[in-house]
């Protein structure tokens, strides 16, 4: 059975959103706040199951008062806050941080990007040719998972999941300055000479589709990955006691890659090395064993 | 957690370096060779060696003194030590630009390249040293030389500084700097005595400080003496045995000087006005021996302390606020607000930093400070503890000053022994200790909660805010942040009073300012005015070029003035309203022959080298403005037109939407190039 933990009442704050006013529970977010009142907020580095380091700035919202924009993901409601989430000023500011972002890295498999360069009026090929870009090729240097840094935006989010915020594993962190800064493991050695345990909870969680699964990396160079042809379902992890949720995306009936769901109260979409990549032996069929 | 270390192993120099800032390991789990049976049954170390991590970054700093960089067994077994996993150590090593992660030679010579330096000849001095010693980063005849930004010695400019790695680790900074200097000091650093020493340049300094330029350039030659050997290095030590430096200066020397009322004496060279009447901050700047504490005693040190303690806590908050003291380090904030609201927060301990993390390009002040009167910081620093309620006081200074760190050493060491620091401060019974972090180049670390990341041996990168860092500073606990030239001005505020303090100055700026004049004056340096002096009465002190073309008011991230704009009013409030800043008190002059494009280039590049790249519009904000300045360096008009509007679209995100104040001011000097100057026209 899931516990569903009670948690004291929280008390409602008031502010008003683009004019409105609105209710939400004390702690919570602008984000969380815009969402409940249906307003759509782009976000990348927020994920629902990290604490966000609110370092991409695609969600920033103007605060009456504040000199700067503020970012919707993590500034939490204050009674009496004045928030417009649509102004000019803001759109500017998201409308220049895809063009920043899609200038320089490699945003192809990043679900909602082209969507929101297109509503904000987005032109990243205005900084020329010749601008900058994160040139890295894929790190192909284990079976299970491959690292694809010209993809990343340097959200955080894998190294929050694989350290303190989930795995404790600490075998990624982030390295050097600037705009050389990188997602590394320490000397940027290979993952297999890495503290990595494969838990592919950094795959889990990368909005940009910069960390993916063997299969998926190999069947997008071959041409043959195609979501709309895949199904998904969700079952019970048949390794251990535990229980966890996952969800098996299935392409012409075989496993190209798996997931839990994040609001599972026993994973939080986290898994282990077995549930992850261990489904071989599912579809050990016939005809592949001679 | 269960980390991974890796097969690598230290050397053993790399070994003794770690150990002599942590002591030997108490276990094979820590990293001791011989593994004992009780090793075996009881693994100890974890929480212990974790609540140490605030000594990864001293740690590093062991390593690279000692070796000249850091390689992966080095890493591994400070990482073994204090519980840090490896892949975050590797991360923050990579973050400072002081460290190295790929062999390279113990001689590391860093050359200014910055604002003030360029604009006194830094890329001849470049040119001649890559035919010496070759291109940049490439290590030919035991030294590598790389390109720096500002060193702090812009009134010296163009200034190098060079640091050589060993088990006593020396430096020599040359300024100003020639080819041929930089290159004896990368060859024998250990024969050019590391900086001119106080004693030794006192007789010097009787030439007139009308010419400066003289007066420089015997300071920059050092006395042939060799600066005495230290027994042991000290710890993560760098430069000579503390103390001896600064414990030779002759005390008398200076003080006859002073009251013979000739000229600064030496050390105060970069404070042309050392010694004259009406000083407050540096009155005692060229005129105590900066090492004796008894001297310091005799020009009226501690008497603030001991009102403080009169005063009590609250007392000395509220004279604080009545005095009208606010920030001097770029924001401005009111002092006594932020110790009242350190002070009442229940949450405990409370912590102190002294941020003398001075990076901004053109700012020298409060390593001025720090090297003349360093007894003024450590008082200053015990009565904010007092005032705040914190025992220990982290004193953040950056990694390219070596005499301050010397000096301040000694201070404290000879203030603790005379327990004006330690348990029971003056007999008060309130305890109160300092502890100095050194920076590693890393701009972003005088950012006030990068500051605290980078002591506690993480990333220096910014917290966002909320929470501020009077609820939850460093260590998460209540802190009280000031930069050195703030907390210095307390002294005189409690000597004064209130009232008395107040009465200097504007009644929105009161005090007096400190100010950094460097580029094409006559007498480059650090002048102390009452605020509400004009910027055109501060030039005329330090002798304006014959036909000026602008000054850059506040550094990087503040704006350039025109030549018609002088009258403006040195307070916060005038240059506001002037659409400047003071910013750090940054005032670097630019004479006609300046190519103004080149100085804008160069401060982009600056940001984008300091970016810690945490948020994108300001990691890749600052590459995109670097590169639209590059494309219109020589272009004017309508075919500069268009770049100029993508600057203006780019820096107003970056203004809006950067997190911290790195990114949010990036693009104000460009911007005020191009609106007030006229840039590209
Ligand atoms: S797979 Fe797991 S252990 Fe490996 S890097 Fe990703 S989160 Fe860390
Ligand atoms: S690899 Fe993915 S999860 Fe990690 S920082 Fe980059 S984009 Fe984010
Ligand atoms: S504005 Fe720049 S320096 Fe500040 S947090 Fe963002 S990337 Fe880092
Ligand atoms: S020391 Fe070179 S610009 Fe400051």
């Amino acid at each position: 059975m899931t516990a569903i933990p009670l948690r004291p009442p929280r008390r409602l704050v008031d502010l008003t959103l683009d004019g409105e006013p609105v209710r939400a529970p004390e702690g919570s977010t602008l984000l969380d706040a815009c969402r409940a009142a249906g307003k759509d907020v782009p976000t990348l580095c927020q994920g629902d199951t990290l604490t966000p380091k609110n370092a991409c700035r695609v969600c920033v919202v103007e605060v009456e008062g504040s000199r700067t924009l503020a970012p919707a993901c993590s500034r939490r409601v204050e009674p009496g806050m004045e928030v417009r989430t649509d102004t000019e000023r803001a759109r500017h500011s998201r409308k220049v941080v895809l063009e920043l972002l899609a200038s320089s890295t490699d945003l192809s498999t990043t679900p909602g990007a082209a969507e929101w360069i297109e509503e904000y009026g987005a032109e990243p090929d205005r900084f020329g040719a010749e601008a900058a870009r994160v040139a890295e090729e894929p790190k192909v240097d284990n079976d299970l998972y491959v690292r694809d840094y010209s993809k990343c935006v340097l959200c955080y989010k894998c190294v929050d999941a694989c350290g303190e915020q989930w795995q404790n594993t600490f075998a990624i962190a982030v390295a050097g300055r600037g705009f050389d800064a990188r997602i590394s493991t320490e000397h940027d050695a290979p993952l297999t000479d890495s503290a990595c345990v494969y838990c592919g909870n950094c795959v889990e969680v990368c909005p940009t589709g910069a960390l993916s699964f063997k299969t998926e990396f190999d069947m997008r160079a071959a041409g043959t990955w195609d979501e709309s042809a895949q199904t998904e379902t969700t079952t019970v992890c048949a390794y251990c006691g535990v229980g966890c949720n996952l969800t098996l995306h299935v392409q012409d009936n075989e496993i190209v890659k798996v997931t839990s769901p994040h609001d599972n109260p026993v994973t939080h979409g986290n898994l282990c090395i077995k549930g992850r990549f261990g489904y071989q032996h599912v579809q050990n069929h016939a005809q592949n064993q001679d | 957690m269960d980390l991974r270390f890796g097969d690598s192993k230290p050397t053993d120099e790399e070994r003794a370096a770690v150990d002599a800032l942590l002591g030997p390991p108490a276990s094979a789990w820590e990293g001791a060779d011989d593994r004992t049976d009780t090793d075996l049954r009881w693994a100890r170390g974890g929480r212990e060696a974790r609540e140490r991590r605030d000594l990864l970054l001293p740690g590093l700093h062991a390593l690279n003194d000692r070796v000249g960089w850091i390689s992966e067994g080095g890493l591994a077994y400070l990482c073994r030590r204090l519980t840090v996993p490896p892949a975050e150590g590797y991360g923050v090593a990579t973050f400072y630009a002081m460290f190295a992660v790929k062999p390279r030679p113990a001689t590391v010579v860093h050359v200014c390249t910055d604002l003030a330096c360029a604009a006194r000849g830094s890329a001849r001095v470049c040119t001649k040293i890559e035919r010496d010693l070759g291109p940049a980063g490439s290590a030919g005849s035991g030294a590598v030389w790389q390109p720096s930004p500002c060193l702090g010695l812009c009134e010296r400019a163009p200034a190098a500084l060079v640091i050589r790695a060993g088990e006593a680790p020396r430096t020599a900074v040359v300024a100003p700097a020639t080819a041929e200097a930089v290159a004896d000091a990368a060859t024998a650093p250990h024969e050019a005595a590391a900086e001119p020493q106080a004693a030794a340049a006192a007789p010097q300094a009787r030439t007139p400080a009308a010419q400066p330029a003289q007066a420089g350039t015997s300071a920059a030659l050092p006395a042939p003496t060799p600066a005495p050997r230290p027994s042991r290095a000290s710890g993560q030590a760098s430069g000579q045995a503390s103390g001896q430096a600064s414990g030779q200066a002759s005390g008398q020397t200076a003080n006859a000087v002073a009251r013979t009322g000739s000229s600064a004496p030496g050390s105060a060279l970069a404070a042309p006005e050392a010694g004259r009447d009406g000083l407050v901050l540096l009155r005692r700047v060229g005129v105590v021996d900066p090492g004796s504490l008894d001297d310091y005693r005799a020009h009226g040190g501690y008497a603030a302390l001991r009102r403080a303690f009169a005063l009590g806590p609250a007392g000395v908050i509220r004279e604080v606020t009545e005095a009208g003291l606010v920030g001097r380090g770029g924001a401005a904030f009111p002092t006594g607000r932020k110790w009242a609201a350190t002070a009442q927060q229940p949450d405990h301990p409370h912590y102190l930093v002294c941020n003398a993390d001075e990076s901004e390009p053109g700012t020298f002040k409060d390593r001025v400070l720090m090297e003349g009167d360093p007894y003024a910081l450590v008082e200053a620093m015990t009565i904010a503890g007092y005032a705040t309620g914190a025992h220990r006081g982290y004193l953040y200074l950056r990694g390219e000053y070596p005499r301050a760190l010397r000096r301040l050493r000694t201070a404290i060491d000879r203030a603790r022994a005379r327990g004006l620091l330690g348990e029971d401060v003056m007999g008060q019974g309130f305890a109160f200790d300092i502890e100095i972090r050194r920076g590693a180049g890393a701009y972003i670390c005088g950012e006030e909660t990068a500051i605290f990341n980078s002591i506690e041996g993480r990333r220096g990168e910014p917290r966002s805010k909320p929470p501020f860092p009077v609820e939850k500073g460093l260590f998460g606990k209540p802190t009280a942040v000031n930069n050195v030239e703030t907390l210095v001005n307390v002294l005189p505020i409690l000597i004064e009073g209130a009232q008395g303090y107040a009465r200097t100055g504007t009644s929105a700026s009161t005090g007096t300012k400190l100010f950094c004049v460097s580029g094409t004056v006559a007498r480059p340096g650090v002048y102390e005015l009452p605020f509400g002096a004009t910027l055109r009465e501060l030039l005329e002190l330090a002798g304006p070029p014959k036909t000026l073309r602008a000054v850059l008011l506040g550094g990087a991230a503040g704006a350039f003035v025109r030549p018609d704009e002088l009258d403006v009013p040195l307070t916060f409030e005038g240059t506001r309203a002037a659409g400047a800043t003071l910013g750090s008190g940054v005032v670097l002059v630019l004479d006609d022959s300046v190519e103004l494009p080149r100085v804008l280039l160069r401060i982009a590049e600056f940001f984008r080298d300091e970016s810690c790249g945490q948020c994108v519009p300001c990691r890749v904000g600052t590459v995109r403005q670097e590169e639209a300045l590059h494309r219109i360096k020589d272009l004017t008009g309508d075919a500069a037109a268009g770049d100029i509007a993508l600057l203006r679209e780019v820096g107003r995100a970056m203004r809006d939407a950067s997190i911290c104040g790195l990114g949010q001011t990036a693009w104000n000097a460009v911007e005020s190039a191009i609106d007030r100057l006229g840039a590209f026209k």
